[in-house]
């Protein structure tokens, strides 16, 4: 007999980031029981690390601006892989979504006539994103924290979810542990929501905290849910290179919306070498044009620094492995330059930037304001996730959800800056409200013993072994061969061997062994997230080897090009019967003619 | 490469004790590295929390050498390593394991601060408008990242354990954002003088030393709520004019 405690709520949700707690304030607002796990303390999920801002159509400072516009941005960065029905979702309710944050406490940077201020941001047409100073997340995070303190919402802090549990096709709880005590608990619900973020726990270079080892993405897998889309995943140009242990951490997309400008050892600008011709027309001539661009000049156009990330990430890749990059193998960002343009610079950047002014003081001893910045590549996001429908956010399994992060499907093959935050407040919501119309019609059966005796088995086993492996050895590993050979620039050998070399690292977590007991242990808890972050490893490389072309953040050294071949399905994962993980190329819906003609408007 | 010496919290209760480990010490490392390092190479049930690495979370906070400081934005260049680092658990809440408190209590106390309450939205379309002054107001209180270093080092949370009396520094400056937020209505300077405890504040401004944001806590939010409170409470000329002063205008939705 397994000791666990239970808990009951019509919905569950997996996840107290900024689309986790937008869930559970929508669900709790239809009325119904919300139960809300979060590995951490509320209030500290990666929600609170984003920095540039809120992507919404509030034409608040370009009147030209609007969903339609939107939408063919979101298109055209996802290389029209995206789901387009959230695409189109997104784009018409950002707006409201930001503006009701705001009737919540949020307070936004004003234009002069008291508006929300909107900044430019890589791939966005016009200046749109939604900001406050270079802190929305916290901002976000706190009010949507804020606001849900007082909807009778239950919080479960430092809790983890290690399995889901099924009642025939259907999710109907979870099975986890307090990290404090290390007690079992079963969450019995009517419906699940994944809201659980990233996968940037697999590379070794990344701006993702510890809690970000695929853990939603593993669940859904192992309750037999697609996921889409694993090829792709966000490799942030502008991250920390310098000291090491920084190495990867946020430097915001903000400053080049500023006027950063990225420089090799030689001086030289080197964005304007490279404009992909799907930008041509919309990229400055000349450092001049892009100044007038970044101070508010509607007749002229981008700088190339704020061309899409996947672009600008292999660009500095580019310099670097040519041997023009900065002394600790990143290239320069310098937004002191200003200085020549602008009267009291120091103090315009301290106000834009105050916290990219205070981390590179505080952790590199560099001032911004003096000096540039070295920054390269860092893995971020992943824009593949759990499939879902583009309207209910519910995923091929019956009562499980997945918003923001977690979930496949607006993105496509590359995400904009400033999309996401719209992302988990748009799709948050609609997880939540749908979720809490199915537990309203589904009550949650009582739990299987079986599946929760497994499930405990499982997690103690580390605890049972006489000897065996440490752990953090296993996950320094994988993380080293996920950089090495499925990163940045791939290719068909490197990643067959990742395959095998998973194969192999498989083996050895399941011979990892823990010292200590289960009171807040976190060689314990890493043991455990091993199998989500193998699961995750798996379904990038199976699915980026099967995707012979260069499309988005996915780049592969041996099909340099984008191939029309591929421009016409998603790649999904699934567990086969005999627990392979299977591959197959699901077509892209048919796009609805009259955005269609949206794109084509927008491209012209 | 140069090593250094940390001498850690460990164990739980009555039974927790300091334990020494050495580990290498390179470029640029902060505290938090120091213990990840150890937790990898020789203690990997070490209990701390940490999540961003940047300052930017309020996870990592301890005390290191007796200095209530966050252990990511803690650079190890900036200690002397000659001498052993001495890194402890919070000491102003109950002690969980290693490195780890329970700091729910203040989550407690968040919740019973009367929350936003916005006036009527200013135009039609259910916006408001507000000048970009009025907002830079309050950032200062907004940026705070609940550490509760601020809690940690405060003598009435400290020393006197006046919990159930006295709300502690975090939730006075998240009272002043929410007193001096351009849209809010709400009044909580009742509650401040009473079950919040503010008059308990002597004004030591550790607070204020200690907070990796560089809120002024004291001057800026603690002082100002006071005043308040005074204003509101012991003025014998807003007494006599309370009694005739219109009420609030009404909330919006």
């Amino acid at each position: 007999m397994t000791d666990y405690k239970t808990h009951e709520h019509d919905v569950l949700i997996i996840g107290a980031g900024g689309a986790g707690l937008r869930a559970a304030i929508e669900a709790s607002a239809a009325g119904v029981s919300v139960g809300v796990v979060c590995k951490s303390l509320l209030g500290k999920a990666h929600t609170v690390m984003a920095e540039g801002g809120v992507a919404a159509a509030l034409a608040n400072v370009d009147d030209r601006d609007g969903w339609k516009v939107h939408f063919a941005d979101t298109m055209r960065g996802g290389q029209y892989l995206n789901n387009w029905v959230m695409a189109e979702l997104h784009a018409k309710e950002a707006p409201d979504r930001v503006r009701e944050l705001e009737a919540w406490g949020a307070l936004f940077d004003r234009t002069k006539d008291g508006r929300i201020l909107q900044r430019n941001f890589g791939g966005h047409k016009y200046p749109r994103l939604a900001h406050v100073g270079d802190r929305t997340g916290l901002e976000m995070i706190r009010t949507l924290q804020d606001h849900g303190i007082h909807r009778g919402i239950e919080f479960y802090m430092e809790h983890t979810v290690t399995r889901l549990l099924k009642d025939g096709e259907r999710v109907v709880g979870a099975f986890g542990y307090d990290r404090e005590r290390g007690r079992f608990r079963v969450f019995r619900a009517g419906a699940v929501v994944l809201a659980t973020g990233g996968i940037g726990r697999a590379y070794k270079i990344t701006s993702n905290s510890w809690e970000y080892t695929g853990d939603g993405h593993s669940l859904a897998y192992h309750a037999g849910a697609d996921l889409m889309d694993m090829e792709f995943v966000q490799f942030h140009p502008t991250g920390m290179v310098w000291p090491p242990s920084v190495r990867g951490i946020l430097v915001t997309e903000g400053v080049r919306g500023e006027g950063g400008r990225l420089v090799n050892n030689r001086g030289e600008r080197f964005m304007f070498n490279d404009i992909p011709d799907l930008y041509k027309n919309q990229t400055a001539k000349d450092a001049e044009e892009g100044w007038r661009y970044v101070t508010g000049d509607k007749s002229a156009n981008r700088p190339p620094e704020l061309l899409t990330r996947d672009h600008v990430a292999r660009c500095i890749v580019r310099e670097i492995k040519a041997g023009r990059g900065s002394p600790h193998g990143g290239v320069f960002l310098d937004i002191a330059w200003i200085k020549e343009k602008i009267p009291n610079a120091p103090e315009h950047i301290r106000k834009k930037l105050p916290s990219m002014y205070h981390q590179f003081k505080e952790l590199a001893g560099v001032d911004i304001t003096a000096e540039p910045m070295e920054v390269g590549p860092t893995t971020h996001y992943a824009m593949g996730g759990v499939r879902v429908d583009g309207v209910t956010q519910m995923s091929t399994v019956p009562g499980l959800f997945a918003a923001g992060e977690v979930a496949a499907g607006l993105h496509g093959a590359n995400r904009l800056g400033g999309n996401s935050l719209s992302d988990l407040l748009v799709f948050g919501k609609r997880a939540g409200e749908h979720a809490a119309a199915w537990a309203k019609e589904h009550a949650a059966p009582a739990p299987v013993e079986g599946q929760v005796r497994d499930a405990a088995a499982a997690a103690l086993a580390p605890f049972d072994r006489a000897s065996g492996e440490n752990p953090y050895t296993i996950q320094h590993d994988l993380q080293d061969m996920m950089q090495d050979k499925v990163g940045i620039v791939r290719t068909e050998s490197d990643m067959a061997s990742a395959l095998d070399g998973l194969s192999a690292l498989r083996r050895r977590s399941a011979n990892t062994r823990v010292e200590g007991n289960r009171e807040y242990n976190p060689g314990w808890h890493t043991a455990l997230d091993l199998e989500n972050l193998l699961t995750v490893s798996e379904a990038v490389a199976r699915s980026a080897l099967d995707r012979r072309e260069s499309r988005g953040a996915h780049f592969r050294e041996d099909h340099p090009s984008k191939s029309d071949e591929y421009a016409r399905h998603n790649t999904v994962v699934s567990r086969a019967s005999d627990g392979s993980m299977r591959l197959r190329r699901e077509a892209l819906a048919p796009i609805r003619d009259d955005l269609k003609v949206v794109i084509a408007e927008n491209n012209a | 490469m140069p090593r250094a010496t940390f001498r850690i919290t460990r164990g739980s209760g009555e039974s927790a004790a300091f334990k020494d480990y050495t580990t290498d010490v390179s470029e640029g490392m902060v505290v938090l590295d120091a213990v990840h390092q150890v937790q990898a190479e020789s203690a990997p049930d070490l209990a701390c929390r940490w999540n961003c690495k940047a300052g930017k979370c309020g996870s990592c906070s301890a005390e290191i050498n007796g200095k209530p400081r966050l252990m990511c934005m803690t650079r190890l260049s900036d200690l002397d390593l000659s001498m052993r680092v001495i890194i402890e658990p919070l000491r102003a809440f109950p002690h969980v394991k290693d490195l780890v408190t329970d700091v729910s209590w203040n989550y407690r106390v968040k919740q019973r601060i009367r929350p936003f309450k916005p006036r009527k939205p200013d135009a039609p379309d259910g916006t408001w408008r507000m000048q970009q002054s009025d907002v830079d107001r309050v950032q200062e209180f907004r940026k705070c990242i609940e550490c509760f270093l601020c809690q940690d080092v405060c003598h009435v949370l400290r020393d006197h354990h006046k919990h159930e009396e006295f709300a502690g520094p975090r939730h006075f400056v998240y009272a002043a954002a929410l007193e001096m937020h351009p849209l809010d209505v709400e009044d909580r300077v009742g509650d401040l003088r009473g079950k919040d405890g503010i008059g308990y504040c002597n004004i030591t401004k550790c607070c204020t030393k200690v907070c990796p944001e560089h809120i002024t806590i004291t001057d800026n939010a603690i002082i100002p709520l006071k005043e308040r409170v005074v204003d509101e409470f012991y003025d014998p000329l807003t007494r006599l004019f309370r009694i005739f002063r219109p009420r609030k205008p009404e909330a919006g939705s």
